[in-house]
């Protein structure tokens, strides 16, 4: 490859880790605040199939892209709200909740998914940071999402909302402990199931992001993965929310090797640069994780680093 | 005694509630929930040509059960069943390209069997990561499951490719005499294949290997209590790791039947979700391999009621997935009143004697 193939490469790859990489920080953002109330919702990956098809249906019906954004939002804090309250039911593991949620929201989707299939709905818009350029490849590569903007915006006001208001700290005492959520007379169920339900609507944004941005159509395959890899991101970020938006930068820059390798003609191999994402946080589990002592940062009632 | 009418009760309620949940939800669509209900029952075991539908998607499903129940017994939720299926597959399909003479019965044990390596390979890299890197079993099996199923579609489309597969793309045929045949000449048994006696022989085993030999009671102290088992001196990693490793192997061989039974290639139509349904069955079944047949005989039936109800009432194919959903979610819920169905039916007679002014504030 020459050199300005090079480049387009790697333009692409910026690009992508942006448009790509907007669900993931939605979903890592649900999933921090989820997890920081002691609880862990696998069944995220459910919610942003669930949502994607609800924010499509929302946005094709009214003909406004954020009458979509919302409707995805409420219908995942719906999914997520079940998820909620069916764990806090004496012995029922949030792990099992979270995969039987996952075929559920992913059952419900595909079938009142179905009309959906062919129409063109209402997109969100992009927000053009490459006019400047006269190159057309730099303007597609910085046409962000409108979402991504708020998704970084939440993701601050997530890291400070979670160390200086009195909401943030109920939710970190009840994911380190139970008995002193319960001793300051908060029901550590109760700030669960509503930390749950909050994260389920921040991932129905992300949901949201896949149907309305980019790929920005339905169907059955739109998300493979993406809600699950979301819940090892948020592992790798050690529950900051600032820093989940690096790590799903980073998983988007990945994700966009596949297409933007086959775009300057490279198509050999494309389902291997596919399973990057999948690789990568694979590998980072296995490099971050220790079988002696839980992670530091951890919510010490959470299963999922013990 | 109590437990043991309420370990069958509860799944039971829980099932009933699912089918009438779905009833209401065809219902809110306009269609008629008795339909519904007469036509899954209909498609499923209604006539011959149906129950030999049931059987032969039933199968598979016993084994992808086994791989999520075997590790469950050792204290871990392995879900990536479907990978470990998806590898079998291509293990069973790319055999004969290393090993190009391969024929007859011998020859199709090998077919299987280098599936069910594959795939009890795959498991066990989940079990050993868990054991010696803390990395959680539930994510990285999934994970996993993903990767695998880019490798078998890398594999596929590539390297292995029959050249005359144009619009589906799949590995070579097996060999005539690799493939695995109906179980009987005719009858009821004419259309399913030995993958059936595969499934069923796999569960009544691992049943008795669970509750009869030393080495099935140890993995259940390691699933009961890690703590106590490394106390007594058990070898817990490696208990975990075979479990997951044989888990791995009947979901494996679950997937090297589908080729040598079922679809004569590997191709995309390997990748149909059996495993994910595997999940479904072995928590229904409570993850007792003898309870998985029964279980898996009804969710095959599901699913292959699935294309009556698109045909005769136009229900989206969706339409199995989302029972499978209810289904899912009243088990777990039923969960929570283990132990306490039969004191909210009956209390219990100490309860009723108590002294009424004592009974109002408890």
């Amino acid at each position: 490859m020459t050199g300005s193939a090079w480049f387009d490469v790697l333009l692409a790859i910026l690009g992508g880790a942006v448009r790509v990489g907007t669900p993931f920080l939605f979903v890592s953002l649900g999933e921090c605040i989820t997890e920081k109330s002691g609880r862990i919702n696998l069944g995220l990956e459910g919610v942003l199939v669930f949502s994607a098809m609800c924010g499509f249906g929302a946005s094709y019906l009214s003909g406004s892209p954020w009458l979509g954004v919302l409707a995805a939002g409420c219908s995942g804090a719906l999914l997520a709200l079940l998820h909620g309250v069916l764990c806090s039911l004496p012995r029922v593991s949030d792990i099992a909740t979270g995969i039987a949620l996952m075929l559920l929201g992913s059952g419900l989707a595909f079938y009142l998914g179905k009309p959906l299939i062919q129409p063109q709905a209402p997109q969100i818009p992009s927000i053009a940071l490459g006019a400047w350029s006269d190159s057309s490849q730099v303007q597609a590569a910085l046409a962000i999402n409108a979402l991504f903007p708020l998704g970084v915006l939440l993701a601050v006001l997530i890291a400070w909302g979670l160390k200086n208001t009195r909401w943030g700290l109920v939710v970190r005492m009840a994911g380190d402990s139970s008995d002193a959520a319960k001793a300051l007379g908060y029901s550590a169920s109760g700030v669960r199931i509503a930390a749950t339900t909050a994260g389920g609507f921040i991932a129905g944004l992300g949901g949201a992001s896949l149907s309305l941005y980019y790929p920005g159509s339905w169907n059955e395959g739109l998300s493979s993965g993406q809600g699950l890899i979301a819940v090892a991101l948020v592992i790798f970020a050690r529950w900051s929310p600032v820093r989940c938006l690096w790590a799903a930068l980073l998983f988007g820059g990945a994700g966009a090797i596949g297409p933007a390798l086959q775009s300057v003609g490279v198509s050999g191999g494309y389902y291997l640069f596919n399973a990057m994402p999948y690789v990568l946080t694979l590998a980072i589990l296995v490099a971050t994780c220790s079988p002696r002592q839980a992670l530091k940062g951890a919510p010490l009632e959470l299963g999922v680093s013990r | 005694m109590r437990s043991a009418i309420e370990a069958v009760v509860l799944p039971l309620l829980a099932l009933a509630g699912a089918l009438l949940l779905f009833g209401v939800w065809v219902l809110l669509g306009g269609v008629s929930a008795l339909d519904a209900w007469t036509l899954l029952f209909k498609g499923a075991f209604g006539d011959m040509f149906s129950w030999q539908n049931t059987l032969q998607r039933a199968a598979p499903l016993m084994l992808t059960a086994l791989a999520v129940a075997l590790p469950a017994r050792a204290g871990l939720v392995v879900i990536g069943g479907e990978g470990a299926l998806v590898l079998g597959a291509l293990g069973c399909a790319a055999l004969p390209y290393l090993w190009p003479d391969l024929s007859g019965s011998v020859g199709s044990a090998l077919v299987l069997l280098a599936g069910a390596l594959l795939g009890a390979l795959w498991l066990a890299l989940a079990g050993a990561l868990r054991q010696w890197r803390g990395v959680n079993e539930t994510i990285s099996s999934l994970l996993l499951g993903y990767i695998a199923i880019a490798l078998f579609k890398h594999v596929v489309e590539g390297p292995l490719r029959d050249p005359s597969s144009l619009n589906k793309p799949s590995t070579h045929a097996l060999a005539e005499s690799l493939r695995i045949g109906p179980i009987a000449a005719d009858g009821l048994l004419a259309d399913v294949h030995w993958g059936l006696v595969f499934g069923v022989v796999a569960c009544l085993a691992a049943g008795v290997w669970l509750s009869f030999t030393s080495s099935g009671f140890a993995l259940r102290v390691v699933g009961g209590n890690a703590r106590t088992a490394r106390l007594v001196g058990l070898p817990t990693s490696r208990l975990v790791v075979a479990a997951c490793a044989l888990g791995g192997a009947c979901a494996g061989l679950a997937g090297a039947i589908e080729v040598a039974a079922v679809h004569t290639s590997a191709n995309a139509s390997v990748i149909a979700g059996l495993g994910y349904t595997g999940i479904l069955v072995s928590f229904v079944a409570r993850h007792n391999p003898w309870a998985i047949p029964p279980v898996a005989l009804l969710f095959g039936g599901f699913a292959a009621a699935g294309s009556l109800l698109q045909r005769r009432l136009g229900l989206p194919d969706a339409s199995v997935l989302v029972l499978q959903g209810f289904a899912f979610v009243l088990i777990l819920a039923a969960e929570a009143l283990r132990g306490r169905l039969f004191d909210m039916l009956w209390p219990r007679a100490p309860r009723v004697l108590r002294p009424v002014a004592a009974g109002a504030t408890a």
